[in-house]
């Protein structure tokens, strides 16, 4: 799921080098943090949170044949 | 993969050409990167230097969006194969396999997504813009020809009923296809109500 995440996110922004994701293992959900570049926050958000929400449910598709509930913060 | 040569030329812009016709290719498709600018010397003949190129093949577009789904579906640990054509509007993906169920999601949702998202990948370093379309097992076409069949049938209803009826949340295309369904209905006209995502189709009495 992790790598899923850098995957996409790694292609849409200008400092890939800046990608973080860290894990928080829940009992039925799984809490990805991503942080990127300040200068990529809009890359990773878009207008009115467009990309961030295409971002999600990508995310969610991958879930459903892990039988797991995952949710994606974008961190500051 | 990209492919990279080196050239060398009287001049910058002969180096260059002399690349492209090796790699059979438009200036627009390569990156150059001038090692040395060469120098003409005093009359040709004190202190000449020749110039040298290093031209790079861009990976095309439709390579590029290829590149992104394979490694998402890779990582996503789905099955399904894809195809890949491009003309210079748009790119168009194909993809079929087992796992086509997942990639669509509810009403279309994740196809829209990563539609959404390769379009960011391709369009991310400027040049002209391209569209990315993407069918999985003829989805599309598929819905369209339910949204065609579903608006006839609603707009009886209206006629019948007399009253309006509003369709629930469609993407701009898939409205599209409604308003252009029922455009010549004699009876019966459609607007869209509401923001994005949200949008709705009304249809109702003229």
């Amino acid at each position: 799921m992790k790598e899923l995440l850098e995957t996409i996110v790694r292609a849409l922004v200008d400092n890939p080098d800046e990608i973080s994701v860290n894990e928080v293992e829940g009992e039925k959900s799984l809490i990805l943090e991503l942080r990127v570049a300040p200068g990529d926050m809009g890359k990773v958000i878009g207008k009115q949170g467009r990309i961030a929400k295409a971002i999600r449910t990508v995310m969610k598709a991958a879930a459903v044949k892990e039988n797991k509930r995952v949710v994606v913060e974008i961190i500051q | 993969m990209s492919t990279v040569l080196e050239k060398m030329g009287r001049t910058v812009e002969e180096a260059i050409s002399r690349a492209l016709d090796e790699l059979k290719v438009e200036r627009s498709q390569v990156d150059v990167e001038v090692l040395d600018e060469g120098n003409k010397g005093i009359f040709g003949l004190i202190g000449t230097k020749t110039a040298r190129v290093r031209v790079t093949l861009k990976e095309t577009p439709g390579e590029r969006v290829k590149k992104f789904l394979d490694e998402v579906f890779e990582k996503m640990n789905l099955n399904v194969q894809m195809v890949v054509e491009e003309d210079d509007k748009a790119v168009y993906v194909k993809i079929e396999g087992e796992d086509s169920g997942i990639i669509i999601g509810r009403r279309g949702e994740t196809l829209e997504a990563l539609q959404f998202l390769s379009c960011l990948v391709v369009n991310n370093g400027k040049g002209d813009y391209k569209k990315v379309i993407i069918d999985i097992e003829n989805y599309r076409k598929r819905r369209e020809d339910t949204l065609v069949k579903l608006s006839h049938k609603l707009a009886e209803r209206v006629i019948k009923s007399k009253k309006n009826i509003t369709l629930e949340p469609m993407s701009p295309y898939e409205r599209r296809i409604i308003h252009s369904t029922l455009q010549n209905n004699k009876y019966v006209k459609t607007y869209s109500i509401g923001d994005e995502p949200n949008r709705k189709v009304v249809i109702s009495l003229k």
